[in-house]
């Protein structure tokens, strides 16, 4: 067993959030969607705040600047040595990029954003305030499709 | 993340997630999941090889193009972490012996440290790590833990340390290590990671309240 495999079922013993009516969006075909990237990895801009304990806001993520980025995730239980070495692990945006030179994707959105992951089962500010907000800032942008990239 | 996919679907978003095991698709049921089997950190799966990470990205938005859900798929190669392989890269010897080990050890790292800076991510301020490797040694050697001067963000100088350490250890290396294989490094051949773990032992020695000791070093480096 590996050490994420250990990981791995420990997370699996955790409670996670219900959600009674799982909902289903069509997107516009792929060659026409504006994609955006969301994270939990706690990334942010060194001029925005970093992120407390437990805390359930969101950052804004400026693909102009992704060059300029804060690890802020406390948790230790996850590699950081590929995220230094190659930021598009976690947060593509280069291969966003050339996805949409080619035509595969329609446009890459101008703005991405991430969240601080192991969170505890209730995620009651990301369900009512935090998470809507995030959604109303990527559909403003006209963001169709969302990856969600987790660590 | 699934929690976050079917918020954003129900803001009119359309969600696809990369997830490194079935359990989120399996419990949660977001409405479209990539399994792709990688190291915990690594969703993409492969650091600088933007080949794969296309190969990646299209079986992700292949199910965009399914007309119902929740729907699933399993990219078909596994990538495991090394944790028990530690990256093999030199140590600095014993340079200044009024300073403690570890924060002999990790001024005399800086240079990797700043050679491992590449990715664009910024991890540790180094002055931040040696202050605090300082405030951890006094603590190792038995300092009651409230007069040992550690930093007010316990966790995020820990978490300071460890990030400080890998992006050295990309700066000794010549190529990217696997998973886990830096951390490894640090938390088992280190004086950085010897002073961590003596630290975490007197915490919990001392009745600190678990999150603070638990935490200091990966859960898998016990």
């Amino acid at each position: 067993m590996t050490a994420d495999d250990t990981l791995a079922a420990h997370l699996a013993a955790l409670p996670v959030p219900e959600f009674a009516v799982p909902l289903f969006v069509t997107p516009p075909p792929l060659s026409e969607a504006t994609v955006a990237v969301v994270t939990t990895a706690a990334l942010h801009h060194p001029d925005d705040d970093g992120f407390g304990p437990g805390e359930q806001t969101f950052r804004r993520i400026d693909p102009t600047r992704r060059g300029e980025l804060v690890l802020g995730h406390n948790s230790p239980n996850f590699d950081r040595s590929g995220l230094l070495a190659d930021f598009n692990v976690v947060l593509p945006l280069d291969r966003l990029d050339e996805m949409a030179t080619e035509g595969v994707i329609g446009r890459v959105s101008p703005l991405h954003l991430s969240f601080l992951g192991s969170q505890d089962e209730t995620m009651s500010t990301i369900r009512l305030d935090s998470g809507p907000a995030a959604a109303a800032a990527l559909r403003q942008v006209g963001v169709d499709v969302v990856l969600l990239t987790p660590v | 993340m699934g929690a976050l996919s079917h918020i954003f679907e129900a803001n009119g978003l359309a969600t696809v997630g990369v997830y490194p095991t079935g359990d989120i698709p399996e419990r949660m049921r977001p409405p479209r999941s990539l399994i792709a089997r990688f190291p915990l950190g690594r969703p993409l799966g492969r650091p600088r090889d933007p080949k794969f990470q296309r190969a990646v990205l299209s079986a992700a938005f292949s199910l965009l193009s399914a007309p119902a859900g929740p729907v699933t798929d399993t990219f078909p190669e596994v990538i495991s972490d090394q944790a028990e392989v530690a990256l093999s890269c030199p140590v600095p010897p014993r340079y200044d012996p009024d300073l403690p080990a570890a924060v002999d050890e990790a001024r005399a790292l800086r240079p990797a440290f700043e050679r491992g800076c590449t990715g664009g991510i910024s991890v540790a301020d180094p002055d931040a790590v040696e202050a605090a490797l300082d405030a951890f040694d006094r603590l190792a050697r038995g300092t009651p833990w409230k007069e040992a001067g550690l930093p007010r963000d316990l966790l995020g100088a820990a978490r300071a340390v460890l990030g400080y350490y890998q992006q050295a250890a990309l700066g000794l290396s010549d190529h990217v290590p696997a998973a886990r294989q830096a951390e490894s490094w640090y938390a088992q051949h280190t004086a950085a990671g010897a002073t961590m773990r003596a630290a975490r032992d007197q915490l919990k020695e001392q009745g600190a309240p678990t999150p603070l000791w638990f935490y200091l070093l990966p859960a898998t480096q016990s």
